[in-house]
């Protein structure tokens, strides 16, 4: 019975990142790790506020022209900057979840990032939404793959079993 | 239940446990088997449905208290 259940070729996860929030960036982590941990090949890809979960911890992003400059400074993101969708609370609640989160030996983002690199998780920036804001592939994070389109993505997730718009 | 290996999974949920199992399987042969101990109770469905995707075995699990013993032998 397991030899017809076995998965013969790896099969394919897809997710769309979209939102930059701390909670959803959490489900869309926690699945794609759990995916490649069952031997799926899963990329993940990080359009609009998405991609404020893969900027690097370092001083607002660059953007050239007043702005993408501006849009940066108000939206500086980072994986240790993320706000809930709920209960932010200009901080406090933000504040609250993430103790929570410590406590019961949750992952924050910055180390989910690391852990789904390790586990071969496709990192994937959209060139559209970059160009729009004003990021280059240096104000990633290490781990995070080449810029790719919307085609890119349709190829992935049309051979995928699974896709999730986050 | 005997195992070749353990690894400690308490006070950690999913998909901890689970990403932990998969790294630490890599590492066993064929035939061999792994202990997970956990307090996640979704363990209990995740192992076998892990077991399953990837094609492993699923032995069993044993609760005792609130600690959860799974058991997973290398295919």
């Amino acid at each position: 019975m397991a030899e017809q259940e076995k998965v013969a070729e790896k099969e394919k996860m897809t997710i769309v990142v979209f939102s930059g929030e701390l909670d959803k960036a959490l489900a869309a982590f926690m699945i794609a790790t759990t995916g490649a941990s069952m031997g799926m090949e899963v990329s993940m890809f990080f359009t609009f506020w998405g991609l404020n979960i893969l900027k690097k911890d370092k001083g607002v992003s660059g953007g050239k022209g007043f702005m993408k400059k501006m849009l940066n400074f108000m939206n500086r993101g980072g994986p240790k900057r993320l706000k809930l969708s709920k209960l932010h609370m200009f901080g406090l609640g933000t504040g609250m979840m993430k103790k929570l989160m410590q406590q019961h030996a949750l992952l924050p983002i910055d180390e989910f990032i690391i852990v789904a690199k390790d586990l071969g998780v496709k990192m994937i920036p959209c060139s559209t939404s970059c160009g729009l804001m004003g990021l280059e592939e240096e104000d990633f994070c290490e781990g995070v793959g080449s810029m790719a389109g919307a085609a890119f993505f349709i190829n992935e997730a049309r051979q995928s079993k699974i896709n999730l718009f986050i | 239940m005997k195992a070749d290996y353990t690894i400690d999974c308490m006070g950690l949920y999913c998909p901890v446990p689970i990403i932990k199992t998969a790294q630490k399987m890599k590492e066993l042969k064929t035939g061999e088997v792994l202990e997970v101990v956990a307090d996640d109770k979704g363990i209990k469905q995740d192992m076998p449905a892990w077991a399953q995707t990837t094609g492993n075995e699923f032995l069993g699990a044993e609760e005792s208290g609130g600690e959860i013993k799974v058991y997973v032998k290398k295919k």
